[in-house]
């Protein structure tokens, strides 16, 4: 229980610090605070696809249906981060840039994202057979994970992008957010890290709960 | 794990007899139904003429023309890529594969019909494309290059999507669902580079996005045959 | 000393049991015809027993001279003729014949596919697509199809699906002729065909 208090206790702190110190970017000015939030929620992003990866991977190992259930629950909380990380970061876009959407590279590979959970949900709808469906999808999600790379970290360096690149680490590596920035930032990055894997571990339960409970009428 | 290794040349020997069946069985039932060369021919040549006539005379940055040489590759292919597995499931003949061969020799074969697919493609689509079209012919053989390369990492990266769906029980649009996502990044890249090269780039200019497309075909098919035989054999 | 080895295989296809805990021993030389009622689940066993199926619990295990067979191994050994199993429409006999040898990775010689013809019946009808096949020739080329792996394990479903008379002797022919060497399992409901084996293991709902 003590973590849960804390966590809404650091949440708190971040949205209400976020807001009252001083913009972490000077010529971007208010709209940056957005930076506190924005960067988490696309950072889980692509932590619960590594996750539905991962649990992917382990269901192809053991071929425990359970494990294509959990790699289910992370691909929908995914989605959820995706979404909020996309309407953030257009909102963002709008104010600084003029337009909600301009196909910039980061709108790009965070648009890409937001198809592959689609096709994930897709194919996961288009097979009816249990085994068969948690092995094509788990495929896939381990197949379109692995593009994940080229999409976040090569694309955007290879076309020119408006995106502010040098809001977390400049070119050599060093942190180029003053000490109260970093800070702020990093509770929250933290705060929301531990949100994920708390509703991670909550329908992870309730997915034990079901399989038992059909077990048990079976 | 000594066993292996002293068992492994000679299963890889094996490997390419099986590889070069499936591939000249799946050769010799294209050229006797030619439903894949149909289909690709008559959407690359149909979506050609659109664009020749919808565009008429107006001058085009060379942006435009490679986006639209690449959307012509990208349908066309899309139209008949899939067939070689789906083929095989509606047949009933996947079974009697799945029952005598080994799964890496039937990712290949299938992959490598894909490639001869696309190949044959290309080489009619492209010449028609600078026909109807201002491409220009200076830089060919930087465009020829990066050419090879996007139809390398179109193959790599929908022969294993066209596995999954022809094990899915509705078919329907989830080839181009479930392919395009992955293809994305790829796309992005290959229009960049044939906008470059068409500019009059030199080659030493696109070199970070030839190793782009290079990286993506050995890690696609790299990933393909680890991943392949779960979709195989389940 | 060739054996295939089920312990406790169970098949369930969601809520619904279709093998339930079934073991058996078969031994070179031994044959089993598979007996029961439709849809008590023959064709599922045939397809566990050949790995087209994953059991939901259970296994089974091929064994030479106490030595488990890889799956790899098996594949170069093991033979299934079905009506579910087709050949390829579009090629000729020969070629299909050509082509399964070649995915195992062997070669066939002409006078090997004309003296499997010639033992199928089909003599002189090599060079014809299957498409061209009535349901009992494309029945008769599954069993050349085969012999032409030289079994050590040989699964037939329904041996006598779609064969007139001189097929049905021909297929009662090779059965015997195989049986001493390999191991031989069916799966059936004709009457007639249960002697093709020597014990019987009856599927119940």
């Amino acid at each position: 229980m003590w973590w849960q208090i804390l966590l809404f206790l650091v949440m708190s702190a971040v949205i209400v610090t976020g807001f009252i110190t001083e913009a972490p970017q000077k010529q971007i000015g208010e709209a940056s605070r957005i930076f506190y939030f924005h960067i988490p929620q696309a950072w889980l992003c692509v932590v619960a696809f590594a996750m539905s990866a991962f649990y992917s991977a382990r269901f192809l190992k053991n071929r425990k249906l359970i494990d294509d259930d959990y790699a289910l629950d992370t691909a929908r909380l995914g989605f959820i981060f995706c979404l909020l990380a996309t309407i953030t970061g257009s909102i963002f876009a709008k104010v600084t840039w003029g337009s909600f959407w301009n196909w910039d590279p980061r709108q790009t590979s965070i648009f890409i994202l937001l198809l592959i959970y689609g096709a994930f949900f897709a194919l996961r709808s288009a097979v009816e057979d249990e085994d068969r469906r948690a092995t094509l999808s788990a495929v896939y999600s381990i197949f379109a994970f692995v593009t994940v790379p080229f999409l976040v970290f090569v694309v955007p360096r290879m076309v020119t992008s408006l995106h502010p690149t040098d809001s977390v680490i400049d070119e050599n590596l060093n942190f180029t957010m003053g000490v109260q920035v970093r800070s702020i930032f990093f509770s929250s990055l933290a705060a929301f890290s531990v949100l994920y894997f708390w509703m991670l571990s909550l329908t992870k339960r309730l997915n034990r709960l079901k399989r038992k409970q059909m077990t048990g009428a079976a | 794990m000594r066993k292996k290794s002293i068992a492994l040349p000679a299963s890889n020997a094996g490997l390419t007899n099986k590889v070069l069946a499936v591939y000249v069985k799946d050769l010799r039932l294209e050229l006797r139904s030619r439903y894949g060369l149909n289909a690709i021919f008559m959407f690359g040549i149909s979506s050609l003429t659109v664009i020749s006539f919808s565009l008429g005379q107006a001058a085009l940055s060379t942006k435009v023309l490679s986006a639209l040489y690449w959307i012509v590759v990208l349908f066309s292919a899309m139209s008949a890529m899939a067939q070689v597995f789906v083929r095989e499931e509606e047949s009933g003949t996947a079974m009697a594969l799945r029952l005598t061969t080994e799964p890496n020799a039937v990712y290949l074969g299938k992959l490598f019909f894909n490639l001869s697919l696309l190949v044959i493609l290309v080489s009619v689509i492209t010449p028609l494309f600078f026909i109807f079209t201002d491409a220009p012919v200076e830089g060919i053989v930087n465009f020829l290059l990066v050419m090879i390369l996007g139809v390398l990492d179109l193959c790599a990266a929908t022969t294993l999507i066209a596995a999954i769906i022809a094990r899915a029980s509705v078919k329907g649009a989830l080839f181009a669902v479930l392919s395009f996502p992955i293809l994305l990044p790829v796309l992005i890249v290959l229009v960049a580079a044939t906008d470059k090269v068409w500019a009059g780039s030199s080659l030493a200019e696109v070199s970070k996005l030839l190793q782009f497309l290079l990286a993506y075909v050995v890690i696609m098919v790299t990933a393909s045959l680890m991943l392949f035989k779960f979709v195989w054999e389940d | 000393m060739l054996a295939i080895k089920v312990e406790s295989l169970k098949k369930n296809f969601g809520e619904r049991k279709v093998i339930s805990s079934l073991n058996l021993e078969i031994r070179q030389g031994e044959s089993v015809a598979i007996t029961g009622p439709n849809g008590s689940g023959k064709t599922t066993l045939l397809k566990l027993l050949l790995a087209l199926l994953r059991p939901s619990s259970g296994k089974v295990t091929y064994f030479d001279n106490d030595r488990v067979l890889s799956r790899e191994e098996l594949r170069h050994r093991i033979s299934f003729v079905a009506p579910y199993l087709s050949l390829y429409d579009q090629l000729s006999a020969e070629e299909n014949l050509q082509f399964f040898t070649a995915v195992r990775g062997r070669n066939i010689t002409g006078k090997e596919i004309d003296s499997l013809l010639l033992r199928v019946g089909l003599e002189g009808r090599g060079m014809d697509l299957v498409s061209d096949y009535s349901t009992g020739m494309k029945q008769r080329l599954k069993y050349a199809v085969a012999l032409s792996n030289k079994p050590d394990f040989l699964l037939i479903d329904e041996p006598s699906s779609g064969l007139d008379d001189s097929g049905k002797a021909m297929m009662t022919a090779l059965i015997e002729e195989q049986r001493s060497g390999s191991i031989i399992i069916i799966a059936t409901n004709e009457k007639e065909e249960y002697s093709l084996a020597s014990q019987q293991c009856r599927l119940d709902q």
